[in-house]
C-alpha cells in the first residue's frame, strides 16, 4: 500500500479523494442543491446497496470461472449453464421441500457433479488444448441451454424467499431529514444483505483457503505451474476435478441466489455468462480478488448506471472493459 | 549450421509459395468448375424457395462465416463479432437509407447508404479488432463475445438509432436500371456476385505478401515481430479486411429480410456463425460456405425430420449443438477435415489391397 503511495502520488491521491467523496455521500445528509442536481438520495442509495448486493452475486458466478481458468486454462463457457441449472435445482427443491438452505445444499451437489462429469468424461481427453477445450464449451451451452428450455420450458420462476428473510431491514443510514426534524432511515431487503454477507464470507473463505491450506497452496502452485507440479508426485488430475466441481458448485449455488434475487428464464445463462466474462476482463483472469473488484465494479456500474442514464447502461459496462483493456489488459488485478 | 538449415528452409518454402501463388488452386479442379456452374445455372433448376430460402441464405451466411475463417485460419484469432459487425453494417444500411421507420431513416438513397454502412462497420470492426488484439488466444474469443453480447443488449435498450427490440422493419431494396434487384432471381445473383468476390479476394489476399506475412505472425509472433515486422498492425488489418467482409454480407442480410432488428444480432447468432465455420472447416475458404449449407439444411428441414421421426421438432438446437460436439470431438478440422482423412483412408485401403493382391 504505501509502495503504491510512493510510486503513483497523483493516483494515490485521486484515490483518496474519490473514496472520500463517496463515503460522504453515502453517510452525510444531501444538501438541497445536490438532490435538485442528481435526484433523492435513497435512489442513490438503493442503487448502491443494489450494485454491491448483485456484485455478490457475480462473484459469486465469476469465481468459479476464473477458479477454473486460472487452474485449467479452460475458458468454461458453459458456466452460464451451470447457473441456469442450479437455478432450476434450487426452484425445484425449495418448492418442493420447502427448505431454501436445502435448495443450495442440493444445486451445490448436483453443478458438482455435472462439473466433474464434465472434467472427467471430456475436458481430461483434450487436455492442453484451450481452443478445442472452449468449443466444446460453446457446443455444450447450446445442448444444455435446449435441454434445460425442453424440461422447463420458457417460463420465468422465481424462487420463494423464505419467511425468516422477508421484509426490509432498517440499516443507519440517514436518506433525508423530515420538516419536523426527524431522520429518515434507509430501509433496504434483509435477502439481499444477507447473501451479500454470504458471498463476501465465501470469498473470504475461498482466499483463506487458497493462501493459507495445503490444497490451496498446490492450486496455487498448479497455476503457476502444472507440469512441475506434476513431476512432484502431486495427483494433479484429482486436484482438477476437485477444481472443476467447485467451480462448477459455486455457479451452482449463484444460480439459486439469482433465482431469489431475479428471475430464472431461458437466455439468463447468456447474461450471465457475460457478465463473468466482464469480470474476470476487468478484474483479471484467474485472481479471486480480481474477481472480486471486477464484480463490484460491474455491478455498481450496471446499477447505477441504469438508474442515471437508463439508455445507455450497456454502455457504462462496456466503456469500463475497454477503459481497463487499453490501461491494464492484463485485468486491474492480475499478476502478469 | 542450423541457422542455414533455417535459411535454406526458408527460400524453399517462399518459392513453393511463389508457384502457388501464380495460379489460383481452382483452375486446374474440374469439381470446382463443376460447382461453380452448377451455382451460375441455379435459378433454373432451383424453386424460388430453394433459391432464395436455402441457397441464398447459405451464400449470406458463408460470406460471415468466411470472415471468421479468415481470421481464424489465417490469422489465429477467433473473432466471435463478425456477426455483430455484420449486423451493425444491416443497421446503418436501414439507417442511413430507406426504411418503414421514417423518424429514424434518413432517407438516403441506396448507392450512398451502402458505401457509408460498409465504411462505417469496417470501422467498428477495426476498433474492436485494435481492442482484441491486445490479448491472444483464448482471450480473444471472450472479448470479442463480450463486444457481441454488449452490442446485442445495447441494440435492445436504445431507440433513437437503433429502435429498441422492434428493430427497423421495410428497409427499402434497390431498383435501378428497370430492374428490382430483390426479386428472387437478380437477388441471388447479387448474392452469389457477392459471396464469390469475398472468396476470391481472400484466396488472393492469402497468397499475397500480406497474408504470407500475417500467417507467419499466426505461427510464430516474436520470430516475426523480430524479423521487423509489426505483428499488431498485421493483425489490425486482418480485422480491418474481415470486417469488410462482414459488412458486405450484412448489407446482403438486411436486403434479404428487408428488416433487421436484436434477434439477428443476439450472442446465439454470433455463436451460429462460429458453429458455422468450425463445422465447414477453418483451413480453407471453401468451409464456411459448406458448414453453411448444411446449417441451414438442418435449420431449415430438421423440424420436418424429427417430427417424422416421432422426435419433437423443436429440439432443432439440440441437433445443432450435438452435431457441433461431435465434430469438434472427432474432427479438429470439420466437414473437410473428415473428407480429407476419408480420401487418405481410401488411398491407404486402395495401396493396401494393391499390395496385398501383388502378394498373394
Amino acid at each position: 500500500m504505501s509502495r503504491f503511495v510512493e510510486r503513483h502520488p497523483a493516483w494515490a491521491l485521486i484515490t483518496i479523494i474519490a473514496i472520500a467523496v463517496a463515503l460522504w455521500l453515502v453517510f452525510a445528509v444531501w444538501p438541497p442543491g445536490l438532490e435538485e442536481a442528481i435526484g433523492r438520495k435513497r435512489v442513490f442509495l438503493n442503487a448502491v446497496f443494489n450494485g454491491i448486493t448483485l456484485g455478490g452475486l457475480y462473484f459469486l458466478v465469476a469465481s468459479g470461472f476464473t477458479l477454473i481458468f486460472g487452474l485449467m486454462r479452460n475458458v468454461n463457457l458453459a458456466h452460464g449453464s451451470l447457473y441456469l441449472f442450479g437455478g432450476y435445482i434450487g426452484y425445484a427443491i425449495s418448492t418442493s421441500s420447502g427448505s431454501w438452505i436445502l435448495g443450495f445444499i442440493i444445486a451445490f451437489i448436483l453443478t458438482a457433479a455435472v462439473g466433474v462429469l464434465l472434467q472427467v468424461i471430456v475436458f481430461r481427453r483434450m487436455e492442453g488444448q484451450d481452443l478445442r477445450q472452449t468449443m466444446v464449451t460453446i457446443g455444450l451451452s447450446i445442448v444444455f441451454a435446449d435441454l434445460m428450455l425442453w424440461a422447463c420450458g420458457g417460463d420465468f420462476y422465481q424462487i420463494q424467499t423464505p419467511n425468516w428473510l422477508i421484509g426490509p431491514i432498517e440499516l443507519p443510514l440517514i436518506t433525508a431529514i423530515k420538516s419536523s426534524g426527524e431522520p429518515v432511515y434507509l430501509r433496504y431487503p434483509m435477502v439481499r444483505l444477507v447473501i451479500f454477507i454470504a458471498s463476501v464470507i465465501i470469498g473470504v473463505a475461498m482466499w483463506l483457503a487458497l493462501n493459507r491450506t495445503r490444497i490451496g497452496m498446490i492450486i496455487r502452485a498448479g497455476v503457476d505451474d502444472r507440469d512441475i507440479l506434476a513431476a512432484t508426485g502431486v495427483r494433479i488430475q484429482l486436484v482438477f476435478v476437485g477444481v472443476f466441481a467447485f467451480g462448477a458448485g459455486l455457479a451452482g449455488i449463484a444460480g439459486v441466489v439469482g433465482g431469489t434475487f431475479q428471475s430464472l428464464s431461458p437466455g439468463e445463462d447468456i447474461r450471465f455468462l457475460l457478465a463473468s466474462l466482464v469480470v474476470v476482463i476487468v478484474g483479471g483472469m484467474g485472481s479471486i480478488p480480481g474477481a472480486a473488484l471486477g464484480a463490484v465494479i460491474i455491478g455498481l456500474a450496471e446499477q447505477l448506471g441504469s438508474v442515471y442514464i437508463p439508455t445507455y447502461a450497456i454502455v457504462v459496462t462496456f466503456l469500463i472493459m475497454v477503459l481497463v483493456l487499453a490501461i491494464r489488459p492484463q485485468g486491474l488485478l492480475a499478476r502478469r | 549450421m542450423s541457422l542455414a538449415h533455417d535459411a535454406r528452409l526458408a527460400v524453399g518454402r517462399a518459392t513453393e509459395a511463389q508457384r502457388a501463388a501464380r495460379t489460383w488452386p481452382e483452375i486446374n479442379n474440374p469439381a470446382a468448375w463443376a460447382v461453380a456452374a452448377i451455382l451460375v445455372i441455379m435459378p433454373l433448376i432451383a424453386s424460388s424457395f430453394f433459391l432464395i430460402e436455402i441457397f441464398a441464405t447459405t451464400l449470406i451466411l458463408g460470406t460471415m462465416a468466411l470472415s471468421l475463417m479468415f481470421l481464424a485460419g489465417y490469422g489465429g484469432m477467433v473473432s466471435l463479432m463478425q456477426l455483430t459487425i455484420a449486423g451493425f453494417s444491416a443497421y446503418m444500411v436501414a439507417v442511413f437509407g430507406v426504411s418503414g421507420n421514417a423518424n429514424i431513416s434518413l432517407g438516403w438513397p441506396w448507392w450512398l447508404a451502402v458505401p457509408m454502412a460498409l465504411a462505417l462497420a469496417t470501422a467498428f470492426g477495426t476498433l474492436g479488432g485494435a481492442l482484441a488484439v491486445r490479448t491472444e488466444g483464448i482471450y480473444t474469443i471472450m472479448i470479442t463475445l463480450a463486444i457481441g453480447a454488449a452490442f446485442y443488449y445495447f441494440t435492445n435498450q436504445n431507440w433513437a438509432i437503433f429502435n429498441g427490440h422492434t428493430g427497423i422493419n421495410n428497409v427499402a431494396t434497390p431498383r435501378f436500371w428497370g430492374v428490382n434487384w430483390r426479386a428472387d432471381i437478380p437477388f441471388y445473383y447479387i448474392v452469389l456476385a457477392v459471396a464469390a468476390f469475398c472468396y476470391f479476394a481472400v484466396q488472393y489476399v492469402v497468397r499475397a505478401p500480406f497474408g504470407l506475412a500475417l500467417q507467419g505472425v499466426r505461427d510464430n509472433p516474436r520470430r516475426m515481430a523480430a524479423l521487423g515486422f509489426n505483428v499488431n498492425a498485421h493483425r489490425i488489418a486482418a480485422y480491418a479486411f474481415a470486417s469488410f467482409i462482414a459488412a458486405l454480407a450484412g448489407v446482403l442480410q438486411v436486403w434479404n429480410y428487408r428488416q433487421i432488428s436484436p434477434g439477428s444480432v443476439s450472442v446465439g447468432a454470433c455463436i451460429d456463425v462460429l458453429i458455422i465455420a468450425v463445422v465447414g472447416g477453418i483451413t480453407r475458404p471453401i468451409g464456411p460456405f459448406i458448414g453453411a449449407l448444411t446449417f441451414v439444411l438442418l435449420r431449415t428441414f430438421a423440424l420436418d425430420f424429427l417430427v417424422r421421426l416421432g422426435l419433437d421438432g423443436n429440439r432443432f438446437r439440440l441437433l445443432i449443438g450435438l452435431g457441433f460436439l461431435a465434430i469438434v470431438f472427432w474432427s479438429s478440422d470439420g466437414v473437410i477435415g473428415l473428407w480429407q482423412r476419408w480420401r487418405q483412408h481410401q488411398r491407404r485401403e486402395v495401396s493396401r489391397s494393391g499390395r496385398g493382391r501383388g502378394h498373394g
